[in-house]
């Protein structure tokens, strides 16, 4: 039940990352050995490069000049040779009317993601600290509520959300812009406020399960040395729930930078506070033929996700299996 | 993007770390200044109070206003109205139909796929970048992959070569390219390859990890009594990963219940392919129909709760086993 209970998935102490798959070769005198038979060979190459094939064309096209994609599939590329950066240039940085200018776009996903992870993972440590470590009636049936939160679906949010933020926070934002006229009207608060909002819940059950195991000894002795709840939660708690604070914020960053829902509810649909997705997916709505831009376009979007992915593996997966059904 | 425009962004992003850096701050100062009577009840206060305030204003209270707007018409007066639409228009039938293939072909086909790759792939070299391959388009947005698709999946009439590779293989083949897209019921299934794209690494990934988790001696066991590999899989393997199996299907179902933005990016639920979350978004956000979009989004909810209340009950199971 990764939709609720994500460390509890029987299999997880497995799960470290897909390093981990070559496990122990001496405990079980296991040897890597090719595999097991041909036909298994054959279909697993087949998967393989029948889910990378799609990927692969888009990245090949993006390279490509407009006029071959337009008439020449990416297939052909060593008969129709042609290998431009137009494309790129173009979609970052041109500023006529028609192009994507993602620039804008780019830098408000990086902002959005930025205080969208940061905002429920500071908050939710704190609460994920009450429950584990100060006692109090009730603690138990709190937590399961926070806990059981995790199965509402956004949809069932939005609606009465918006008007929520269209009657306290949009005077705010109004005030701000007459105050800092730089800052427009349709600022980066309600998206942050609501990506923190439904991170929530995941992210106080998540950081409970590792916080409450900490152990006893360590955060009595603190108590006893006189130190309050405040400069236990700094010194002594936090430090050592980096692990489970690093696969909690790489899932948040990643599935902030990757919706498309919440911005679209949001951020009002302009160059002010619409992040990637949104400007991709008005793209394909309104120039689904400009291959040459879209294919640039999706792979701007998708360079983030890419880097995290290669680079944080291990927390990467982590993160991912246990909110899976977020959302 | 003037330069202006981008020092509006980045004083956002500072002022928006400076508020919530102060908040925290006070917060924490209050706690340890906390008077000594009572001093318990306020610390806890102060730990817990933002979580607490954001989630009731950001889900506890639209949750419930939203069963209700689900039961009200125009007027704000009780009403079956909504619902009465939702299951007697024909294109809001369609998007309940919709939705249902969805839920029955993707969570099957991506885990059957994702434990034969599992096990085809299991202990062999190479494994880390095998599981990459088909693990990465879990790291891609549904935006991003739906482009990747729509591209495979891209006409050109009459006699033009084709650029999307479908099309090209179709015709390699002498058939007649077709318009995918907009061609009813097709689309459908070319929408759910999407997502069963995505979805298969990820039970390939949980998959995987239990067959290891299978005790080697009764491998060897089986082996020692004579049996092929399917007779091992089905006997030895299957049982040993029956949990990772159902937290498998039942978290792609739920996933796959709440499918919106491949939808949206796609078809925006033209040509009928619309399923239960892109029709809630269409008609709360874009007809203006809140109250039919609050009874689509009660529907989604009641259709994710049976769901998990059932995963709740296996692994409880499981560790009482245990």
């Amino acid at each position: 039940m990764s939709s609720v209970a994500p460390a509890d998935l029987p299999v997880a102490k497995n799960l470290g990352a897909i390093e981990s798959t070559e496990i122990a070769p001496t405990k079980t005198g296991r040897v890597k050995k090719r595999l097991t038979s041909r036909t298994a060979t054959v279909l697993s190459l087949i998967i393989a490069v029948a889910w990378t094939i799609p990927t692969f064309g888009l990245f090949i096209s993006s390279f490509r000049p407009a006029e071959l994609i337009r008439t020449t599939g990416w297939w052909t590329i060593f008969q129709n040779p042609g290998f431009t950066l137009d494309n790129y240039r173009d979609v970052l940085f041109s500023t006529s009317q028609s192009s994507p200018q993602l620039g804008a776009y780019f830098v408000n996903s990086i902002a959005i993601a930025l205080l969208g992870t940061l905002i429920p993972l500071v908050f939710a440590s704190m609460a994920a600290y009450a429950f584990a470590w100060i006692k109090f009636k009730g603690a138990n049936v709190l937590f399961i509520f926070v806990f059981a939160l995790q199965i509402i679906p956004l949809q069932m949010a939005l609606v009465p959300l918006l008007q929520i933020f269209s009657t306290w926070l949009r005077p705010m934002q109004a005030w701000l812009h007459d105050v800092i006229p730089i800052i427009p009207e349709q600022n980066y608060a309600p998206v942050w406020l609501a990506h923190a909002m439904f991170g929530l819940p995941l992210a106080i059950f998540l950081l409970h399960n590792f916080i409450s195991e900490i152990p006893n000894d360590v955060v009595e002795a603190a108590r006893v040395d006189g130190a309050t709840h405040g400069q236990i939660f700094f010194r002594i708690v936090l430090p050592l729930a980096v692990p489970a604070i690093a696969s909690f914020a790489i899932f948040q960053f990643l599935w902030v930078w990757n919706d498309l829902l919440v911005a679209l509810i949001f951020s009002g649909g302009t160059q002010d506070v619409a992040p990637l997705t949104q400007r991709l997916a008005e793209l394909t709505g309104t120039r689904g033929q400009d291959w040459q831009r879209l294919t640039a376009a999706a792979f701007v979007s998708l360079v983030v996700p890419l880097i995290v992915f290669f680079s944080l593996q291990r927390y990467f997966v982590r993160g991912l299996l246990a909110g899976s059904t977020k959302g | 993007m003037t330069t202006a425009d981008l020092l509006g962004k980045l004083l956002q992003v500072v002022m928006g770390l400076a508020v919530f850096a102060a908040v925290v701050g006070l917060l924490i100062f209050f706690i340890d200044k906390a008077p000594k009577r009572g001093r318990d009840y306020w610390q806890l206060v102060g730990f817990l109070a933002p979580a607490m305030i954001l989630v009731v204003i950001g889900l506890v209270y639209p949750a419930i206003r939203t069963s209700i707007l689900a039961f009200q018409d125009s007027s704000g007066d009780f009403s079956w109205d909504n619902f009465i639409w939702t299951f007697t228009q024909p294109t809001a039938i369609r998007t309940l139909i919709n939705t249902i293939i969805w839920v029955a072909l993707v969570p099957t086909i991506a885990t059957v796929v994702g434990l034969a790759y599992a096990v085809f792939i299991d202990r062999s070299r190479g494994e880390r970048y095998y599981k990459a391959i088909l693990f990465m388009p879990m790291a891609i947005s549904f935006v991003g992959a739906g482009i990747i698709w729509k591209f495979v999946y891209e006409y050109r009439s009459g006699d033009r070569e084709q650029i999307g590779l479908l099309n090209a293989i179709v015709t390699a083949f002498g058939g007649d390219p077709v318009q995918w897209l907009q061609t009813d019921p097709i689309n459908t299934i070319l929408l759910i390859v999407v997502m069963i794209w995505i979805q298969t690494g990820f039970a390939m990934v949980v998959l995987s990890a239990a067959i290891k988790g299978i005790p080697t001696e009764q491998i060897e066991a089986a082996q020692l009594d004579g049996t092929n590999g399917w007779q091992r899989f089905t006997n030895v393997t299957v049982p040993g990963i029956r949990g990772s199996l159902v937290v498998v299907l039942t978290t792609i179902s739920i996933a796959t219940l709440k499918v919106f933005d491949i939808v949206r990016t796609m078809t925006a639920g033209n040509f009928n392919t619309s399923v239960i979350a892109n029709e809630m978004y269409t008609q709360a956000f874009r007809a203006s129909e809140v109250g039919r979009g609050s009874a689509l989004a009660l529907i989604l909810f009641v259709l994710v709760l049976p769901i998990i209340i059932y995963n709740v009950n296996v692994l409880r199971k499981q560790r009482e086993i245990r």
